[in-house]
This record gives structure tokens, sequence and C-alpha cells, in this order.
């Protein structure tokens, strides 16, 4: 399976994957190829939690009539 | 016979004053309404006969051992009046007396009432609260657990209130990582339950991972939408954990009971669902410190597996020219060879990728740490001295500042450092 391209993670997507990695480097042996590849990956996405820890904006939404309901539901 | 009886039995009245029923208790009514103590007055007693019609209004009998007192409540005061009146409570109700002229009945016109004793509305909060914490709406096991990174944040309050802002602020200061999602409702007033219970459904609907349910300072009166049971009963129902923010710090709702967490105001709530930005700055660079120890120990285990057959490789005796060990020496020199091969390549990798990730954190602090980047003539980094040519021109930058220079030997076979 392909992985996800960082780009299009989330923080907390990235942030778990990463935590993965750490523990598979951690943990087992992988070969030369393999733990290389992990490594990069991990790099990657350290920089994608980087970068959206510090241009994170809130984004505000409101809910409207079409959402709410005022009905006694029960 | 009758019209005669009738007739004689009137007959000595005829010259006297006499009033119709109406126009006496007309009178009744006028002295009545007139006396101050009567139109300002506080009876205490027991419920009896109290009937609740269709119409809304409540009609009960105040009684005690000796007398009893017919009592109207209007239905715009009963609308106001918090909790339920049972048979048999012992209360004080304020109010006016009067006549309801048809039937001559004098009675007390109720505008509002409490439980003699205690509070009207304390008592009525420790009655609920007791009923639903036998149901085990409160129980410490109903508590989940909060997620430590919520993407999507609900907030159930009033659209106009200082609170939601306040909220917002901690939000944006905190955790702009987050989405937030607002649910606006009536925070106070009759409909306040109503509309409570339907943003915090609607809310829930978007699927948030957490919600925060808050209301800023105010009267115990103000904040007892609360304690509404719908409301509990929603907070208890919500397939989503929720943090209640209301009021003040001194504030206690059963809203609050129900709670998976209960903060002590708004932005108590808001700081409650969402992690710092700076815890998550150390945790982000801890875990990347994890990933370079974690990778540069596995590279020093391969390393140490290098050695050891460089080791064998050395040790084979040369006295044992089998063509079996010729063919295995030949291998293990070939394997050398590619592990070689391997390592400097990951050696390589290894220096680029800390400096990249540096690079993610602070570019500058790999500089500042006495290291230079050098870039041939196009401007493109030199990652290996394989290709380089003596006298070729490079141009070489520090942390502060830069210069050019010129390659008198290339070195391509040495190892990193």
């Amino acid at each position: 399976m392909e992985p996800t391209a960082v780009e299009e993670l989330s923080y907390e997507q990235a942030f778990a994957e990463l935590e993965e990695i750490v523990r598979l480097l951690e943990t087992d042996s992988k070969t030369l190829e393999e733990s290389l590849a992990l490594f990069e990956r991990g790099q990657a996405l350290a920089r994608r939690c980087a970068q959206l820890l510090e241009q994170a904006e809130l984004r505000i939404r409101q809910l409207t009539g079409e959402d709410l309901t005022y009905e006694d539901e029960d | 016979m009758l019209g005669h009886m009738e007739q004689r039995s009137f007959l000595p009245y005829l010259r006297t004053i006499s009033l119709r029923v109406s126009d006496l208790t007309l009178y009744l009514r006028q002295v009545l309404e007139s006396d101050l103590l009567l139109q300002d007055v506080w009876v205490q007693g027991e419920i009896s006969n109290l009937s609740r019609p269709s119409s809304g209004h409540i009609y009960f009998t105040l009684k005690d051992e000796g007398a009893s007192l017919r009592c109207v409540i209007w239905r715009s005061t009963a609308q106001r009046l918090r909790g339920n009146l049972q048979n048999g409570m012992a209360v004080e109700a304020h109010g006016r007396i009067s006549i309801y002229e048809r039937d001559g009945q004098y009675q007390l016109y109720v505008d509002s009432m409490r439980l003699t004793g205690e509070g009207w509305l304390y008592q009525e909060f420790l009655r609920l609260k007791a009923r639903l914490e036998q149901e085990g709406l409160f129980d410490p096991e109903r508590k989940r657990p909060l997620p430590p990174h919520p993407k999507v944040v609900g907030i159930v309050t009033s659209p106009t209130g200082a609170a939601l802002q306040d909220m917002l602020n901690i939000l944006r200061d905190r955790y702009p990582l987050c989405e937030v999602i607002v649910a606006p409702a009536q925070v106070q007033g009759d409909n306040a339950p109503l509309t409570i219970t339907a943003a915090l459904r609607a809310v829930c609907r978007q699927n948030p991972d957490v919600v925060i349910l808050a209301r800023g300072g105010g009267s115990l009166e103000d904040l007892w939408a609360f304690n509404d049971e719908r409301v509990v009963r929603a907070i208890a129902e919500c397939p989503i954990p929720v943090v209640t923010g209301i009021g003040h710090e001194t504030d206690f709702t059963l809203s609050d009971f129900a709670a998976d967490l209960r903060a002590p105001t708004p932005t108590g709530a808001a700081v409650a669902v969402s992690p710092d930005r700076d815890d998550l700055r150390r945790e982000l660079s801890g875990t990347i410190d994890a990933l370079a120890a974690a990778f540069g120990s596995r590279l020093d285990q391969l390393t140490g597996d290098l050695d050891e057959a460089t080791y064998r490789l050395d040790h084979l005796s040369p006295l044992r020219r089998v063509e079996n060990d010729r063919q295995r020496l030949d291998d293990l020199v070939e394997r050398a060879k590619r592990a070689q091969k391997h390592i400097l390549a990951l050696r390589q990798a290894r220096s680029q990728a800390l400096a990249g990730r540096w690079a993610a954190l602070n570019p500058l602090a790999v500089l500042q740490r006495g290291y230079a980047v050098v870039t041939d003539t196009a401007g493109r980094v030199l990652h290996s001295s394989a290709g380089l040519q003596a006298g070729q021109d490079v141009h070489v930058r520090l942390a502060e500042g830069a210069f050019d220079a010129q390659v008198t030997a290339a070195h391509p076979d040495q190892p990193h450092p």
C-alpha cells in the first residue's frame, strides 16, 4: 500500500505515523533499505508537523437554522 | 302556595336597604383590596387539592390544622415557577387576597412561592440531583477521557456572548490546528433548555472530537437552564465527551456533574480541550530526537555487523586453500564491498537527513554550530566530492557571511568522518 503523501496528512495523522516509525526503528530489525526509507519518511512527517504547527489558523464554522432543530425530540 | 310563603317571609324586609349579591361581593372585594396587608402577604401552609387543568393555571388549597385557603396561580406566573408543586409540600406563598365573585370565595392570588425553610431553587436542585445521581448519571465510571489532539471542537453557547470570543481567543492562541463548530443556543430564559439540547444534538451530528458547553457568569437564576433535567440528560447521553464551563469558579450546576469534565469557566473549558502549542513543539522535537536516535543506533548495529564480517575475513587462515574456502572468501569480499557502499550511502543520507531535520526547525542552527554549505557556481549544493575537479570554483556559505574558494584536490573515496 502506497503511503499517503505527507502534504495530505493532518497534524494528528502525521504525528501518529511519526511515532509509529520511531517505534518500528527502535524495535524491529529492518534491513538497511527499509530503515533508511522509514527514516526518510519520518523526516518528511516531522517537517509536515512543524509546518502545520507554525502556519495553522483556527477555522470557525457556525451552525445555522437548517442544522439546528428546536422541536422537542423526546 | 310557594308564592305565598315567599311573600310572607320577605315582607318584613321590604323597607330595609337591600344589596344585590353582586354589589355586596364587589363591596367586599374593594374592602379586601384596599387592605395593604392583604395585598402583599406571605402565607404558609401545606398544599392540598392540587389541580392543574389544561388552561395552565394552577389551583390548590393551603391548609394548616385549623383552616384552609383557596389559592390560584395564573398561567403566566406558573410558567415562571421552578420545580414541581406536590400535595403535602410545606410552602410559603406570596400574593394578594381577593374574591372570586362567582363563587363568593375569597382566595390568594399567588405570584411567588418558596419551600418553607430552605430556598425553593436549592431544594429543587437537591431533589433532582439526588434522583439523577441514583440513576447513575453522575457516576465517575461514565466520565470519558478527552482526546489529546482534537481535530474538531464543538462549542454550544450564546453566539453573542463574550464567553464565545474568550474561548475562540484561547483556541487560536493555544491550538489553531483545530476546527471549531459553534452551535448557537439561548443560555438563559424559558427556551434555554430546549435550544441547548437541540444545539448539543446538532453539534454532535457534525461529529466533533469534543464538545464544550459554556456560559459566562450570572446569577443563580441565570444559570438555571443548566440545572434543567432535559439539559442534564442530553449531556449524559451525548456520544461525544462534553466539557462544561458554566458561570464562575464557584458555580456548580447539574450539567457540570453530568459532563465528562467540569471546567471552572468558559476559558477554562477551552484550555482543557486544547493542547498547548508550546507543548506540541516540545513533543515534536522530542520525537524527532527519538527518530534520529533510533535510526542512529540501527546504523551502529549495521556497522557492527560489517566490522564483524571484515574481522572474520581478515582472520581466515591463508593455509586453508581449499576450493570451498576460496569461494567463501570471494563471497565475503564481495559482501563486504557491497556493505561498505551501503554504509557510505547511509552515512551520507544520515548527514543529509539530520541537516534536513534541523532545517525543518531552524535552518541557521546547523551553520551556527560551525558547519558550512558548499555550492557550485550554478548554486547547487554539493553533497559529494565525486565529480569535483582541482581548480573548480565553489561558493561556501557560513552562519555569517560567505566566501568563494577553489578546489585544490578532491578525495571522493575518503569515508565520512
